[in-house]
Protein backbone atom coordinates (compact mmCIF):
# COMPACT_ATOMS: atom_id res chain seq x y z
CA UNK A 1 0.00 0.00 0.00
CA UNK A 2 1.31 3.59 -1.05
CA UNK A 3 0.43 5.01 2.49
CA UNK A 4 1.47 8.46 2.79
CA UNK A 5 0.24 9.00 -1.25
CA UNK A 6 -3.20 7.89 0.23
CA UNK A 7 -3.04 9.85 3.32
CA UNK A 8 -2.23 13.14 0.80
CA UNK A 9 -5.21 12.55 -1.38
CA UNK A 10 -7.22 11.88 1.76
CA UNK A 11 -5.36 15.53 3.70
CA UNK A 12 -5.89 17.18 0.67
CA UNK A 13 -9.75 16.52 0.42
CA UNK A 14 -10.31 17.30 3.69
CA UNK A 15 -8.24 20.78 3.08
CA UNK A 16 -9.89 21.34 0.04
CA UNK A 17 -13.56 21.33 1.38
CA UNK A 18 -12.19 22.97 4.99
CA UNK A 19 -10.80 26.22 2.66
CA UNK A 20 -14.78 26.91 2.15
CA UNK A 21 -15.73 25.34 5.50
CA UNK A 22 -18.71 28.50 5.19
CA UNK A 23 -20.04 26.45 2.60
CA UNK A 24 -19.41 22.74 2.89
CA UNK A 25 -19.99 22.96 7.17
CA UNK A 26 -21.44 26.10 8.64
CA UNK A 27 -23.73 26.47 5.53
CA UNK A 28 -25.32 22.66 6.13
CA UNK A 29 -25.25 23.30 9.56
CA UNK A 30 -27.56 26.63 9.90
CA UNK A 31 -29.99 24.67 7.23
CA UNK A 32 -30.36 21.97 9.46
CA UNK A 33 -31.00 24.08 12.37
CA UNK A 34 -33.39 26.72 10.33
CA UNK A 35 -35.58 23.20 9.63
CA UNK A 36 -34.90 22.79 13.18
CA UNK A 37 -36.74 25.98 14.18
CA UNK A 38 -39.07 26.39 11.80
CA UNK A 39 -40.56 22.35 12.35
CA UNK A 40 -40.45 21.79 15.80
CA UNK A 41 -42.35 25.27 16.23
CA UNK A 42 -44.84 24.66 14.16
CA UNK A 43 -45.62 20.90 14.24
CA UNK A 44 -44.28 20.54 18.06
CA UNK A 45 -47.62 20.08 19.67
CA UNK A 46 -49.49 18.77 16.19
CA UNK A 47 -47.37 15.78 15.87
CA UNK A 48 -46.67 12.79 18.04
CA UNK A 49 -44.29 10.73 17.62
CA UNK A 50 -42.70 8.36 20.13
CA UNK A 51 -43.84 7.74 23.78
CA UNK A 52 -42.50 10.27 25.97
CA UNK A 53 -40.02 12.18 22.98
CA UNK A 54 -40.66 15.18 21.74
CA UNK A 55 -41.09 16.44 18.26
CA UNK A 56 -37.92 18.72 18.75
CA UNK A 57 -36.12 15.81 20.17
CA UNK A 58 -37.41 13.54 17.45
CA UNK A 59 -36.24 15.74 14.73
CA UNK A 60 -32.77 16.31 15.59
CA UNK A 61 -31.71 12.76 14.79
CA UNK A 62 -33.24 12.61 11.46
CA UNK A 63 -32.18 16.15 10.53
CA UNK A 64 -28.08 15.39 11.63
CA UNK A 65 -28.44 12.27 9.48
CA UNK A 66 -29.82 14.13 6.13
CA UNK A 67 -27.35 16.40 6.61
CA UNK A 68 -24.86 13.63 7.21
CA UNK A 69 -25.86 11.67 4.13
CA UNK A 70 -26.17 15.21 1.83
CA UNK A 71 -23.10 16.36 2.66
CA UNK A 72 -20.84 12.51 2.27
CA UNK A 73 -22.16 12.51 -1.25
CA UNK A 74 -21.59 16.37 -1.88
CA UNK A 75 -17.90 16.20 -0.79
CA UNK A 76 -16.99 12.40 -2.94
CA UNK A 77 -19.14 13.69 -5.81
CA UNK A 78 -18.40 17.66 -6.27
CA UNK A 79 -14.55 17.20 -5.69
CA UNK A 80 -14.57 14.50 -8.52
CA UNK A 81 -16.97 16.11 -11.12
CA UNK A 82 -14.52 19.58 -10.50
CA UNK A 83 -11.41 17.89 -11.29
CA UNK A 84 -12.68 16.22 -14.10
CA UNK A 85 -13.90 19.77 -15.68
CA UNK A 86 -11.27 21.50 -14.57
CA UNK A 87 -8.77 18.68 -15.71
CA UNK A 88 -6.73 18.18 -12.64
CA UNK A 89 -7.76 14.74 -11.69
CA UNK A 90 -4.81 14.23 -14.32
CA UNK A 91 -2.43 15.28 -11.01
CA UNK A 92 -4.11 12.22 -9.47
CA UNK A 93 -4.69 9.50 -11.78
CA UNK A 94 -0.65 10.56 -13.00
CA UNK A 95 0.23 8.67 -9.38
CA UNK A 96 1.14 5.46 -8.11
CA UNK A 97 -2.09 5.28 -6.24
CA UNK A 98 -4.03 2.48 -6.83
CA UNK A 99 -7.82 2.27 -7.11
CA UNK A 100 -8.18 1.21 -4.12
CA UNK A 101 -6.52 4.07 -2.41
CA UNK A 102 -7.96 6.29 -4.47
CA UNK A 103 -11.64 4.64 -2.75
CA UNK A 104 -11.01 4.90 0.23
CA UNK A 105 -9.24 8.30 0.33
CA UNK A 106 -12.48 9.86 -1.29
CA UNK A 107 -14.34 8.17 1.12
CA UNK A 108 -12.31 8.76 4.18
CA UNK A 109 -12.51 12.65 3.47
CA UNK A 110 -16.81 12.57 2.43
CA UNK A 111 -16.97 10.42 6.68
CA UNK A 112 -14.90 13.55 8.27
CA UNK A 113 -17.25 15.84 5.73
CA UNK A 114 -20.51 13.85 7.05
CA UNK A 115 -19.56 13.69 10.44
CA UNK A 116 -18.53 17.46 10.97
CA UNK A 117 -21.88 18.58 9.84
CA UNK A 118 -23.64 15.92 12.07
CA UNK A 119 -21.65 16.78 14.98
CA UNK A 120 -22.28 20.42 14.54
CA UNK A 121 -25.80 20.38 14.45
CA UNK A 122 -25.58 17.86 17.39
CA UNK A 123 -23.64 20.31 19.39
CA UNK A 124 -26.06 23.64 18.95
CA UNK A 125 -29.12 21.72 19.25
CA UNK A 126 -27.90 20.49 22.15
CA UNK A 127 -28.08 24.01 23.87
CA UNK A 128 -31.72 23.87 23.20
CA UNK A 129 -33.23 20.42 23.82
CA UNK A 130 -32.07 17.88 25.81
CA UNK A 131 -31.72 14.84 23.82
CA UNK A 132 -30.94 11.33 24.96
CA UNK A 133 -28.50 8.94 24.37
CA UNK A 134 -29.31 5.42 24.71
CA UNK A 135 -26.27 3.83 22.61
CA UNK A 136 -23.17 6.16 21.63
CA UNK A 137 -21.89 3.69 19.37
CA UNK A 138 -24.78 2.62 17.68
CA UNK A 139 -24.90 6.18 17.09
CA UNK A 140 -21.20 5.96 15.41
CA UNK A 141 -21.71 2.98 13.83
CA UNK A 142 -24.70 4.32 11.96
CA UNK A 143 -23.08 7.36 11.13
CA UNK A 144 -19.82 6.14 9.56
CA UNK A 145 -21.63 3.41 7.51
CA UNK A 146 -23.88 6.08 6.14
CA UNK A 147 -21.53 8.28 5.34
CA UNK A 148 -19.45 5.43 3.98
CA UNK A 149 -22.45 4.91 1.36
CA UNK A 150 -23.11 8.09 0.37
CA UNK A 151 -19.59 9.15 -0.17
CA UNK A 152 -19.08 5.82 -2.21
CA UNK A 153 -22.44 6.77 -4.75
CA UNK A 154 -21.02 10.24 -4.61
CA UNK A 155 -17.89 8.52 -6.00
CA UNK A 156 -19.91 6.89 -8.65
CA UNK A 157 -21.94 9.89 -9.13
CA UNK A 158 -18.65 11.96 -9.77
CA UNK A 159 -17.01 10.03 -12.36
CA UNK A 160 -20.41 9.35 -14.26
CA UNK A 161 -21.06 12.46 -14.40
CA UNK A 162 -19.58 14.91 -17.08
CA UNK A 163 -20.66 18.06 -15.93
CA UNK A 164 -22.21 20.15 -13.34
CA UNK A 165 -25.23 19.91 -14.74
CA UNK A 166 -25.43 16.16 -14.47
CA UNK A 167 -24.63 16.21 -10.75
CA UNK A 168 -27.26 18.62 -10.10
CA UNK A 169 -29.75 16.14 -11.69
CA UNK A 170 -28.41 13.58 -9.41
CA UNK A 171 -28.68 15.77 -6.21
CA UNK A 172 -32.13 17.30 -6.82
CA UNK A 173 -33.44 14.22 -8.53
CA UNK A 174 -32.37 11.54 -6.36
CA UNK A 175 -30.30 12.07 -3.06
CA UNK A 176 -32.87 15.49 -2.17
CA UNK A 177 -35.97 13.59 -2.54
CA UNK A 178 -34.60 10.15 -1.19
CA UNK A 179 -33.76 11.89 2.05
CA UNK A 180 -36.68 13.88 2.12
CA UNK A 181 -38.91 10.72 2.57
CA UNK A 182 -37.14 8.99 4.69
CA UNK A 183 -38.73 9.81 7.74
CA UNK A 184 -36.43 12.87 8.89
CA UNK A 185 -39.65 14.92 9.87
CA UNK A 186 -42.25 12.07 10.94
CA UNK A 187 -42.30 8.61 11.82
CA UNK A 188 -43.44 6.43 8.99
CA UNK A 189 -46.10 5.20 11.69
CA UNK A 190 -47.59 8.08 11.01
CA UNK A 191 -48.26 7.45 7.40
CA UNK A 192 -50.98 5.73 5.17
CA UNK A 193 -49.78 1.74 5.18
CA UNK A 194 -49.26 2.23 1.03
CA UNK A 195 -46.65 5.11 1.96
CA UNK A 196 -45.16 2.69 5.02
CA UNK A 197 -44.34 0.09 2.72
CA UNK A 198 -42.69 2.61 -0.10
CA UNK A 199 -40.94 4.09 2.78
CA UNK A 200 -39.64 0.61 3.86
CA UNK A 201 -37.73 0.51 0.21
CA UNK A 202 -35.81 3.76 0.47
CA UNK A 203 -32.03 2.99 2.03
CA UNK A 204 -31.97 6.27 3.62
CA UNK A 205 -35.48 5.49 5.42
CA UNK A 206 -33.02 2.53 7.30
CA UNK A 207 -30.11 5.22 7.50
CA UNK A 208 -32.01 7.42 9.80
CA UNK A 209 -34.20 4.90 11.69
CA UNK A 210 -30.93 2.84 13.06
CA UNK A 211 -29.24 6.53 13.75
CA UNK A 212 -32.88 7.47 16.15
CA UNK A 213 -32.24 4.60 18.03
CA UNK A 214 -29.08 5.25 18.98
CA UNK A 215 -30.44 8.27 20.89
CA UNK A 216 -33.74 6.97 22.41
CA UNK A 217 -33.60 2.97 22.01
CA UNK A 218 -36.72 2.70 20.17
CA UNK A 219 -37.27 2.88 16.27
CA UNK A 220 -39.94 2.26 13.63
CA UNK A 221 -38.05 -1.38 12.37
CA UNK A 222 -35.42 -3.74 13.85
CA UNK A 223 -32.19 -1.35 14.29
CA UNK A 224 -29.94 -4.55 13.07
CA UNK A 225 -32.44 -4.69 10.07
CA UNK A 226 -31.56 -1.32 9.16
CA UNK A 227 -27.62 -2.13 10.07
CA UNK A 228 -28.05 -5.09 7.64
CA UNK A 229 -29.73 -2.88 5.21
CA UNK A 230 -27.22 0.07 5.61
CA UNK A 231 -24.29 -2.57 5.35
CA UNK A 232 -25.46 -4.47 2.24
CA UNK A 233 -25.82 -0.58 0.32
CA UNK A 234 -22.24 -0.04 1.60
CA UNK A 235 -20.95 -3.03 0.36
CA UNK A 236 -22.58 -3.19 -3.27
CA UNK A 237 -22.07 0.53 -3.66
CA UNK A 238 -18.42 -0.23 -2.72
CA UNK A 239 -17.97 -3.16 -5.12
CA UNK A 240 -19.18 -1.33 -8.66
CA UNK A 241 -17.25 2.22 -7.18
CA UNK A 242 -14.09 -0.63 -6.92
CA UNK A 243 -15.04 -1.79 -10.02
CA UNK A 244 -15.73 1.37 -11.60
CA UNK A 245 -12.13 2.66 -10.80
CA UNK A 246 -10.54 -0.55 -11.56
CA UNK A 247 -11.81 -0.17 -15.04
CA UNK A 248 -10.99 3.52 -15.48
CA UNK A 249 -14.58 4.20 -16.36
CA UNK A 250 -14.34 7.77 -17.66
CA UNK A 251 -11.27 8.54 -15.95
CA UNK A 252 -9.05 6.13 -18.15
CA UNK A 253 -10.25 6.02 -21.48
CA UNK B 1 19.88 -2.72 -20.15
CA UNK B 2 16.13 -1.61 -20.55
CA UNK B 3 15.62 1.37 -22.42
CA UNK B 4 14.31 4.46 -20.87
CA UNK B 5 10.39 4.07 -22.81
CA UNK B 6 9.87 0.72 -24.73
CA UNK B 7 6.80 1.00 -27.10
CA UNK B 8 6.15 -2.48 -28.73
CA UNK B 9 3.18 -3.06 -30.93
CA UNK B 10 0.69 -0.47 -29.77
CA UNK B 11 -3.31 -0.31 -31.06
CA UNK B 12 -6.02 1.64 -29.77
CA UNK B 13 -8.97 2.38 -31.34
CA UNK B 14 -11.90 4.64 -30.49
CA UNK B 15 -14.47 3.46 -31.68
CA UNK B 16 -14.22 3.21 -35.61
CA UNK B 17 -10.69 5.36 -35.05
CA UNK B 18 -7.41 3.83 -35.53
CA UNK B 19 -5.59 6.22 -33.31
CA UNK B 20 -2.21 4.16 -33.18
CA UNK B 21 -1.91 1.21 -35.32
CA UNK B 22 0.87 -1.39 -33.73
CA UNK B 23 3.74 1.80 -33.08
CA UNK B 24 6.44 0.57 -31.80
CA UNK B 25 9.55 2.46 -31.00
CA UNK B 26 12.64 2.27 -27.97
CA UNK B 27 13.87 5.52 -26.10
CA UNK B 28 17.09 5.59 -24.63
CA UNK B 29 18.36 6.27 -21.43
CA UNK B 30 19.58 9.94 -21.30
CA UNK B 31 18.26 10.53 -24.62
CA UNK B 32 16.55 14.35 -25.80
CA UNK B 33 14.03 12.90 -27.98
CA UNK B 34 11.19 14.37 -30.08
CA UNK B 35 7.89 12.86 -30.72
CA UNK B 36 6.64 15.23 -34.06
CA UNK B 37 3.31 14.79 -35.75
CA UNK B 38 0.39 16.91 -37.25
CA UNK B 39 -2.76 17.19 -34.76
CA UNK B 40 -4.61 14.16 -34.56
CA UNK B 41 -1.50 11.85 -35.43
CA UNK B 42 -1.68 9.94 -32.14
CA UNK B 43 1.15 11.29 -30.32
CA UNK B 44 -0.84 12.47 -27.53
CA UNK B 45 -2.60 9.20 -27.24
CA UNK B 46 0.87 7.70 -27.49
CA UNK B 47 1.91 9.70 -24.48
CA UNK B 48 -1.20 9.17 -22.30
CA UNK B 49 -0.54 5.39 -22.98
CA UNK B 50 2.92 6.15 -21.74
CA UNK B 51 1.48 7.78 -18.77
CA UNK B 52 -1.39 5.30 -17.76
CA UNK B 53 -4.05 7.88 -18.63
CA UNK B 54 -5.36 5.57 -21.47
CA UNK B 55 -5.93 2.14 -22.15
CA UNK B 56 -4.16 0.57 -24.94
CA UNK B 57 -6.10 -2.40 -26.70
CA UNK B 58 -3.16 -4.32 -27.32
CA UNK B 59 0.57 -3.84 -27.26
CA UNK B 60 3.30 -3.52 -24.44
CA UNK B 61 4.58 -0.56 -22.88
CA UNK B 62 7.63 0.17 -20.43
CA UNK B 63 8.87 2.83 -18.60
CA UNK B 64 12.49 2.25 -17.47
CA UNK B 65 11.96 -1.46 -17.86
CA UNK B 66 8.99 -1.09 -15.54
CA UNK B 67 5.43 -2.44 -17.34
CA UNK B 68 3.04 1.18 -17.57
CA UNK B 69 0.04 -1.85 -16.54
CA UNK B 70 1.39 -4.60 -14.49
CA UNK B 71 3.74 -2.62 -12.65
CA UNK B 72 2.42 0.91 -12.84
CA UNK B 73 3.62 2.01 -9.37
CA UNK B 74 7.04 1.59 -10.71
CA UNK B 75 6.71 2.87 -14.08
CA UNK B 76 5.15 6.10 -12.77
CA UNK B 77 7.44 6.59 -10.15
CA UNK B 78 9.82 6.62 -13.09
CA UNK B 79 8.06 9.22 -15.23
CA UNK B 80 7.15 12.96 -14.76
CA UNK B 81 4.30 14.07 -17.47
CA UNK B 82 3.78 17.34 -18.42
CA UNK B 83 0.69 17.68 -19.55
CA UNK B 84 -0.60 20.05 -22.65
CA UNK B 85 -3.48 22.14 -20.83
CA UNK B 86 -2.86 24.64 -18.05
CA UNK B 87 -4.84 22.53 -15.89
CA UNK B 88 -4.53 23.26 -12.16
CA UNK B 89 -6.39 22.86 -8.56
CA UNK B 90 -7.86 26.18 -7.55
CA UNK B 91 -8.11 25.78 -4.10
CA UNK B 92 -3.84 25.48 -3.05
CA UNK B 93 -0.56 27.81 -3.79
CA UNK B 94 1.87 26.95 -5.77
CA UNK B 95 4.03 25.15 -2.54
CA UNK B 96 1.31 23.22 -1.43
CA UNK B 97 0.56 21.93 -4.72
CA UNK B 98 4.20 20.68 -5.22
CA UNK B 99 3.65 19.35 -1.44
CA UNK B 100 0.37 17.55 -2.55
CA UNK B 101 2.47 15.97 -5.49
CA UNK B 102 5.19 14.59 -3.83
CA UNK B 103 2.63 13.26 -1.24
CA UNK B 104 1.02 11.03 -3.50
CA UNK B 105 4.15 9.68 -4.71
CA UNK B 106 5.35 9.15 -0.75
CA UNK B 107 7.93 11.65 -1.07
CA UNK B 108 6.55 14.52 0.97
CA UNK B 109 9.08 14.44 3.82
CA UNK B 110 12.10 14.46 1.82
CA UNK B 111 10.98 16.86 -0.85
CA UNK B 112 11.07 20.05 0.95
CA UNK B 113 14.77 20.93 -0.32
CA UNK B 114 14.04 20.00 -3.72
CA UNK B 115 10.44 21.70 -3.87
CA UNK B 116 12.83 25.13 -2.84
CA UNK B 117 15.22 24.13 -5.82
CA UNK B 118 12.44 23.17 -8.25
CA UNK B 119 10.79 27.00 -7.48
CA UNK B 120 14.25 28.73 -7.96
CA UNK B 121 14.94 27.06 -10.56
CA UNK B 122 11.54 27.89 -12.76
CA UNK B 123 12.00 31.23 -11.49
CA UNK B 124 9.08 30.65 -8.60
CA UNK B 125 10.27 31.29 -5.84
CA UNK B 126 8.63 34.82 -4.91
CA UNK B 127 5.16 32.85 -6.03
CA UNK B 128 5.34 30.07 -3.78
CA UNK B 129 2.86 30.91 -1.82
CA UNK B 130 0.42 32.41 -4.12
CA UNK B 131 -2.71 30.87 -5.56
CA UNK B 132 -2.53 29.14 -8.53
CA UNK B 133 -5.64 31.20 -10.04
CA UNK B 134 -3.19 34.36 -9.73
CA UNK B 135 -0.55 33.17 -11.98
CA UNK B 136 0.27 34.00 -15.56
CA UNK B 137 -0.15 31.82 -18.06
CA UNK B 138 3.41 31.40 -18.53
CA UNK B 139 3.88 30.93 -14.95
CA UNK B 140 1.25 28.33 -15.02
CA UNK B 141 3.27 25.98 -17.47
CA UNK B 142 6.08 26.94 -14.83
CA UNK B 143 4.55 25.24 -11.61
CA UNK B 144 3.26 21.58 -14.06
CA UNK B 145 7.09 21.60 -15.28
CA UNK B 146 8.07 21.80 -11.55
CA UNK B 147 4.94 19.17 -10.59
CA UNK B 148 5.90 16.68 -13.29
CA UNK B 149 9.63 16.74 -11.84
CA UNK B 150 8.79 16.99 -8.02
CA UNK B 151 8.79 13.35 -7.54
CA UNK B 152 12.53 12.61 -9.17
CA UNK B 153 11.63 10.81 -12.04
CA UNK B 154 14.31 9.76 -14.20
CA UNK B 155 12.16 10.14 -17.83
CA UNK B 156 10.75 13.85 -18.08
CA UNK B 157 7.69 14.11 -21.15
CA UNK B 158 7.12 17.32 -22.01
CA UNK B 159 3.61 17.48 -24.06
CA UNK B 160 3.81 20.82 -26.35
CA UNK B 161 5.04 23.19 -22.66
CA UNK B 162 5.86 25.94 -24.91
CA UNK B 163 2.51 26.72 -26.74
CA UNK B 164 1.45 29.82 -26.32
CA UNK B 165 4.16 31.12 -23.83
CA UNK B 166 5.99 34.05 -25.31
CA UNK B 167 9.84 34.07 -26.13
CA UNK B 168 11.38 35.04 -22.87
CA UNK B 169 10.05 32.42 -21.37
CA UNK B 170 10.58 30.12 -23.92
CA UNK B 171 14.22 30.54 -23.66
CA UNK B 172 14.29 30.20 -19.77
CA UNK B 173 12.48 26.84 -20.25
CA UNK B 174 14.55 25.46 -22.48
CA UNK B 175 17.45 26.37 -20.36
CA UNK B 176 16.06 24.19 -17.84
CA UNK B 177 15.48 21.12 -19.75
CA UNK B 178 18.72 20.94 -20.51
CA UNK B 179 20.11 21.05 -17.81
CA UNK B 180 17.84 18.50 -16.54
CA UNK B 181 18.87 17.00 -19.15
CA UNK B 182 22.39 17.17 -19.16
CA UNK B 183 21.96 16.11 -15.45
CA UNK B 184 21.37 12.60 -16.68
CA UNK B 185 17.31 12.94 -17.42
CA UNK B 186 15.83 11.26 -20.44
CA UNK B 187 13.51 13.86 -21.93
CA UNK B 188 10.66 13.39 -24.81
CA UNK B 189 9.08 16.63 -26.18
CA UNK B 190 6.37 16.81 -28.47
CA UNK B 191 6.12 20.52 -29.87
CA UNK B 192 4.65 22.22 -32.88
CA UNK B 193 7.78 24.64 -33.03
CA UNK B 194 9.89 22.32 -35.30
CA UNK B 195 12.87 24.48 -34.82
CA UNK B 196 12.88 23.59 -31.18
CA UNK B 197 13.14 19.93 -31.77
CA UNK B 198 15.74 20.26 -34.47
CA UNK B 199 17.55 22.79 -31.90
CA UNK B 200 16.65 20.10 -29.16
CA UNK B 201 16.57 16.71 -29.78
CA UNK B 202 19.11 14.17 -30.76
CA UNK B 203 16.40 11.66 -32.30
CA UNK B 204 12.95 12.38 -33.79
CA UNK B 205 10.14 9.89 -34.66
CA UNK B 206 7.51 11.41 -36.75
CA UNK B 207 4.12 10.30 -36.37
CA UNK B 208 1.49 10.00 -38.95
CA UNK B 209 -2.56 8.59 -38.41
CA UNK B 210 -1.38 6.49 -36.24
CA UNK B 211 1.73 5.12 -37.36
CA UNK B 212 5.44 5.69 -37.19
CA UNK B 213 6.64 7.19 -40.51
CA UNK B 214 10.18 7.67 -39.25
CA UNK B 215 12.21 7.53 -36.32
CA UNK B 216 16.23 8.79 -37.01
CA UNK B 217 18.93 10.83 -35.77
CA UNK B 218 18.22 14.50 -36.34
CA UNK B 219 21.05 14.87 -39.30
CA UNK B 220 19.85 11.84 -40.28
CA UNK B 221 16.42 13.14 -41.10
CA UNK B 222 17.63 16.30 -41.98
CA UNK B 223 20.20 14.67 -45.08
CA UNK B 224 16.68 13.03 -46.26
CA UNK B 225 15.66 16.36 -46.61
CA UNK B 226 19.33 17.37 -48.46
CA UNK B 227 18.90 13.92 -50.46
CA UNK B 228 16.03 15.07 -52.35
CA UNK B 229 15.70 18.08 -53.50
CA UNK B 230 16.84 21.81 -52.77
CA UNK B 231 15.57 25.57 -53.31
CA UNK B 232 18.11 27.53 -55.04
CA UNK B 233 17.40 31.51 -54.99
CA UNK B 234 18.28 33.02 -57.80
CA UNK B 235 18.37 37.70 -58.01
CA UNK B 236 18.00 38.78 -61.59
CA UNK B 237 18.79 42.32 -62.53
CA UNK B 238 15.64 43.12 -64.14
CA UNK B 239 12.60 41.17 -63.72
CA UNK B 240 11.97 38.50 -66.83
CA UNK B 241 9.02 37.90 -68.98
CA UNK B 242 9.18 34.21 -70.11
CA UNK B 243 10.73 31.15 -68.73
CA UNK B 244 11.35 27.99 -71.10
CA UNK B 245 9.26 25.08 -70.21
CA UNK B 246 12.10 23.28 -68.19
CA UNK B 247 12.77 26.05 -66.32
CA UNK B 248 8.74 26.53 -65.53
CA UNK B 249 8.62 22.69 -64.28
CA UNK B 250 11.49 23.99 -61.65
CA UNK B 251 9.64 27.16 -60.56
CA UNK B 252 8.73 27.09 -56.98
CA UNK B 253 7.85 31.04 -56.74
CA UNK B 254 8.30 34.04 -58.45
CA UNK B 255 8.87 37.76 -56.99
CA UNK B 256 9.92 40.25 -59.12
CA UNK B 257 13.26 40.04 -59.70
CA UNK B 258 13.30 37.39 -57.19
CA UNK B 259 12.83 33.59 -58.17
CA UNK B 260 12.66 30.29 -56.55
CA UNK B 261 13.48 26.77 -58.07
CA UNK B 262 13.26 23.72 -57.00
CA UNK B 263 15.82 21.62 -58.42
CA UNK B 264 16.13 17.35 -58.04
CA UNK B 265 19.49 16.72 -56.46
CA UNK B 266 20.08 13.71 -58.67
CA UNK B 267 18.83 15.29 -61.54
CA UNK B 268 19.85 18.65 -61.87
CA UNK B 269 22.73 20.91 -61.65
CA UNK B 270 22.69 24.57 -60.64
CA UNK B 271 25.57 25.20 -63.47
CA UNK B 272 22.40 23.77 -65.64
CA UNK B 273 20.09 26.14 -64.62
CA UNK B 274 22.61 29.30 -64.71
CA UNK B 275 23.08 28.04 -68.16
CA UNK B 276 19.35 27.96 -68.54
CA UNK B 277 18.65 31.27 -67.44
CA UNK B 278 21.54 32.80 -69.12
CA UNK B 279 20.07 31.35 -73.00
CA UNK B 280 16.84 32.94 -72.31
CA UNK B 281 19.06 36.57 -71.33
CA UNK B 282 18.58 37.03 -67.59
CA UNK B 283 21.44 38.70 -65.72
CA UNK B 284 22.09 36.77 -62.65
CA UNK B 285 23.46 39.41 -59.15
CA UNK B 286 22.89 36.92 -56.61
CA UNK B 287 22.40 32.92 -56.33
CA UNK B 288 21.49 30.96 -52.77
CA UNK B 289 21.03 27.43 -51.98
CA UNK B 290 18.72 26.62 -49.17
CA UNK B 291 19.26 23.82 -46.72
CA UNK B 292 16.41 21.52 -45.73
CA UNK B 293 15.25 22.26 -42.48
CA UNK B 294 13.31 19.55 -40.37
CA UNK B 295 10.26 21.35 -41.40
CA UNK B 296 10.49 20.40 -45.22
CA UNK B 297 11.06 16.75 -44.38
CA UNK B 298 8.39 16.76 -42.02
CA UNK B 299 5.89 17.60 -44.64
CA UNK B 300 7.32 15.74 -46.99
CA UNK B 301 6.81 12.64 -44.89
CA UNK B 302 3.72 13.52 -43.47
CA UNK B 303 1.90 13.97 -46.99
CA UNK B 304 3.75 10.50 -48.57
CA UNK B 305 1.45 8.92 -45.71
CA UNK B 306 -1.62 11.38 -46.69
CA UNK B 307 -0.84 11.21 -50.03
Amino acid sequence: MNWQGMYTLFHKELRRFGKVALQTVLAPIMTALLYLLVFSHVLEEHVSVYNDVSYTAFLIPGLMMMSIIQNSFANSSSSLVQSKVTGNIIFVLLTPLSYLEFYLAFLASSIVRGLSVGLGIFIIASFFVDLPLHNALWLLIFAIFSSAVLGSLGIIAGIWAEKFDHMAGFQNFIIMPLSFLSGVFYSIHSLPEFWQILSKFNPFFYMIDGFRYGFFGVADVNPYLSLLVVSLFWLSFASLTLFMLHKGYKLRD
Amino acid sequence: MNPAIQIDNVHKHYGDVHALKGLSLSIEKGEFFGLLGPNGAGKSTLINIIAGLTRMDSGQVTVMGHNVVSNYRQSRQSLGVVPQELVFDPFFSVREILQIQAGYFGKAKQSSAWIDALLEGLNLTDKANSNMRALSGGMKRRVLIAQALVHKPEVVILDEPTAGVDVELRSSLWSFVKELHNDGHTIVLTTHYLEEAENLCQRIAIVNQGQLVALDSKESLLARGVGSTCTVSVTLSKPINYLTESLRAKLKSSDDNRIEFILNRDTDTIISLVDSLRTIGAEIIDLRTEDADLEDVFIELTKQVNG
